[in-house]
């Protein structure tokens, strides 16, 4: 159920996201805080979806908070697109909350509609805290600063320590080597595969592209221009198509009941996925405990450092809030503040994109599911250095829309990615100038 | 004390018709049928089979634990029931029930007040002739053929402008007024109610009010019934609507509330077992709603029969 209705919710958000004449990049915060109320005790509401969120705020409310006299009530949300079509309606009627959870590819959609404020004034000292990577990603590439990062998911290879060494495998550094695993294991054990391409994941082929250092979205001036498929891009979905074409790694979907199984019984043996993943395949593959090692993302030539993130989230203060200051406040101290970054660990299991808290403190032990990897999190630190920038523009559920349709038809047929990475560009642009937006050829 | 002296067996004779059934003379004894149509009732049996495997599939993998959900055969009951139910309970301090209270609220008062809409509008456009009455039933009729969702947002905008959003009557409102709940309404009006019968309650002198609550309600009632229970699986099912008027999540129902176990962001697993916990506990009113009114249905179509 939640699978067609969330088709529909995005249908019903393109149609009702009119444009405001302005791209994001001069969508301006001149949003008014006039309400601002310089004292007296302000109340702030917060839609986030990390769990254990309510948590973390009590502890603010318990202690800065009472200080200062903020409050935060935690409304949990569902993750996804569907939320950011909930705040933009909701910021439509001028009734969003003070502070949303936002995931860093929806901050343009968010910015465009207006629904976000830009908080440069009170929160540009935070910039210090976290990688310029990441940080890029909350400006937008420009003067203002629309969020806070909170979570960042770099991703990592993981992969059946056991099944290799039974296998005889070697962990891929490159992707060529990679292609040459998934074909070894392929003679060896025909019934397995060393991987999935999964077409409903389209965070997970968003991650690559930005890793072999695609650009899906920047701006030319006025304009706006799509990158979806230049040569980067390109180079990763054939790559893909060709394995999924050879049947060296399977073409079915990821978060379903026979992938979980999959994992779970060894008839997949590896994983491309981000620094989150101990969560997922504690409860995927939960037979598997200690099994599993992580390592680096495989290179596009041997000798580079680099990696693509899928997921991650930040905070950030609405146009609606009449309390921006006060919104700001608690964000900053949501984001940077060591005992809450510590609290987000315990309480929401995030990986923080603070840089001071990515090793240390919460996360000097490794996940329980990784127990024999004891540098785990050192590792992922030093991983997470290495994230490419990303790009993204204001239409990206669109194009992630258009990748599951296109995407999924071709991984059925395995015929090749390449008429669907054109088909996905052509959705993207399309929407673009349906929106009235200037898209630079 | 005279009913003293009276024989305790005997009573006062009903009168004839006012008993459910009596007024057919017993009924008939139809022969057995010798032999089963092999096609309807293989298409019927596959239909049931198409309806009920997910149901089976839910409640079977209620019982599963999380280990045990996707390694196990899929058809072979767990062992973790017990263990789920108490987790369900457990997560955030029991907000489940208040999702499932939420749900009884919106669904129960909800379908009551869309009954009782869709009963006056119906009985009015079947009984009274005033002009453009055919055009407000074809505008309701559009209104059927509407599907809600593309209504949501619009209603949401409107709400909002009411100062209404994130209110419990918020989600209530915009499902009082039910276009297909009023068209079948004022079909069974004019199939059940004649009119000889609303003229001579005029004739005795009575109001209007008295007449349809009296006796227009009473004949309508098992298609009232059925108003109500459709009403009710829809709004105990409706998901879209309290998702966008929603956004403090007190007052989320079951669906929109379990939807948040799914979604909690790509770096936490979704909590399975309880959703399929849950959806299988959501489940049960229903069937329970259906078992109880059951009765009404056949009673009522047995003495709201109408002869002309």
């Amino acid at each position: 159920m939640p699978h067609a209705l969330r088709r529909r919710i995005s249908a019903i958000a393109t149609a009702t996201a009119v444009v405001l004449g302005a791209s994001a990049l001069t969508g301006c915060g001149t949003s008014g805080d006039g309400g601002e109320a310089a004292s007296g005790p302000v109340s702030l509401t917060y839609w986030a979806w990390a769990p254990g969120m309510d948590k973390v705020a009590a502890l603010w409310n318990d202690k800065h908070g009472k200080e200062a006299g903020i409050t935060v009530t935690v409304k949990k949300q569902a993750s996804g697109d569907d939320l950011v079509t909930k705040i933009i309606t909701a910021a439509k009627a001028h009734q969003a909350p003070d502070l949303v959870q936002a995931e860093y590819q929806a901050l343009p959609t968010l910015v465009s509609n207006d629904a976000l404020a830009d908080i440069s004034a009170e929160a540009g000292d935070a910039r210090k805290a976290f990688a310029p990577g990441v940080w890029q990603q909350v400006t937008l590439g420009t003067d203002a600063v629309y969020a806070l990062p909170q979570d960042s998911g770099p991703m990592m290879f993981y992969y059946r320590a056991d099944l290799f060494t039974q296998y005889g495998l070697k962990v891929p550094t490159t992707w060529d080597e990679f292609a040459a695993t998934a074909r070894a294991l392929k003679k060896k054990a025909p019934d397995k595969a060393l991987t999935t391409f999964s077409a409903n994941d389209s965070g997970l082929f968003a991650g690559l592209a930005q890793q072999a250092g695609a650009r899906w979205w920047t701006t030319e001036g006025e304009k706006w221009k799509v990158g979806i498929d230049d040569a980067a891009t390109r180079k990763v979905a054939d790559f893909w198509g060709g394995l999924v074409a050879e049947g060296a790694v399977d073409n079915q979907p990821m978060y379903t009941p026979a992938w979980n199984k999959a994992l779970n019984t060894g008839k997949q043996i590896a994983w491309v996925s981000a620094v989150w993943a101990p969560g997922t395949l504690t409860t995927a593959a939960p037979a598997t405990k200690g099994k599993w090692a992580m390592a680096p993302l495989p290179q596009w030539t041997n000798g580079t450092n680099s990696t693509g993130s899928w997921g991650g989230s930040t905070t950030a203060v609405t146009t609606d809030s009449t309390h921006k200051a006060a919104a700001v406040r608690f964000a900053t101290w949501l984001n940077t503040d060591p005992e809450a970054l510590a609290a987000l660990v315990r309480e929401s299991g995030v990986y923080p994109a603070a840089i001071a808290a990515q090793s240390g403190g919460a996360l000097a032990q490794p996940p329980a599911f990784f127990a024999n990897q004891p540098d785990f999190y050192t590792r992922a630190a030093a991983i997470a250095r290495t994230t490419a920038p990303a790009a993204w523009g204001p239409n990206v559920n669109v194009a992630y829309t258009a990748f599951k349709d296109e995407f999924g038809k071709a991984a059925k047929a395995k015929s090749g990615f390449g008429t669907a990475l054109t088909a996905m560009r052509n959705a993207t642009v399309a929407d673009l100038k349906k929106q009235g937006f200037e898209v630079a050829p | 004390m005279t009913d003293l002296t009276a024989p305790p067996t005997r009573k006062a004779a009903p009168a004839a018709g006012t008993t459910p059934g009596t007024s057919q003379g017993p009924p008939s004894v139809r022969p057995r049928p010798g032999r089963i149509a092999p096609l309807p009732t293989a298409a019927l049996l596959l239909g049931a089979l198409y309806c009920l495997l997910p149901v089976a599939w839910v409640l079977v993998a209620s019982t599963k634990s999380g280990t045990e959900l996707f390694s196990t055969f899929t058809f072979l009951p767990g062992s973790g029931l017990g263990d789920n139910l108490a987790d369900l309970g457990a997560y955030r301090e029991g907000v489940y029930w208040r999702w499932m209270a939420n749900s009884a609220f919106y669904a129960g008062f909800g379908a009551v007040l869309s009954t009782a809409v869709s009963a006056v509008s119906g009985y009015a456009l079947a009984v009274y002739r005033f002009r453009g009455r055919e055009a407000v039933f074809n505008v309701l009729l559009t209104g059927v053929l509407m599907p809600p969702v593309i209504l949501a947002i619009p209603q949401y905008l409107l709400v909002a402008k009411a100062g209404m959003a994130d209110t419990y009557l918020s989600v209530l409102l915009p499902l009082v007024l039910s276009p297909y709940g009023v068209y079948l309404g004022r079909i069974y009006a004019a199939a059940a109610i004649p009119m000889e019968l609303v003229e001579a309650g005029r004739m005795d002198g009575a109001g209007e009010w008295r007449i349809f609550l009296r006796i227009a309600v009473p004949m309508m009632s098992p298609g009232l019934v059925t108003i109500f229970l459709f009403q009710f699986v829809a709004i105990w099912n409706n998901f879209l609507l309290p998702y966008i008027m929603l956004g403090d999540d007190e007052k989320f129902p079951m669906t929109v509330g379990l939807y948040t176990l799914l979604a909690q962001g790509a770096a936490t697993p979704a909590l399975y077992t309880l959703v399929i916990t849950g959806a299988m506990l959501a489940v049960v009113p229903l069937i329970a709603l259906f078992l109880v009114i059951q009765r009404f249905w056949s009673l009522d179509l047995l003495s709201g029969a109408v002869k002309s």
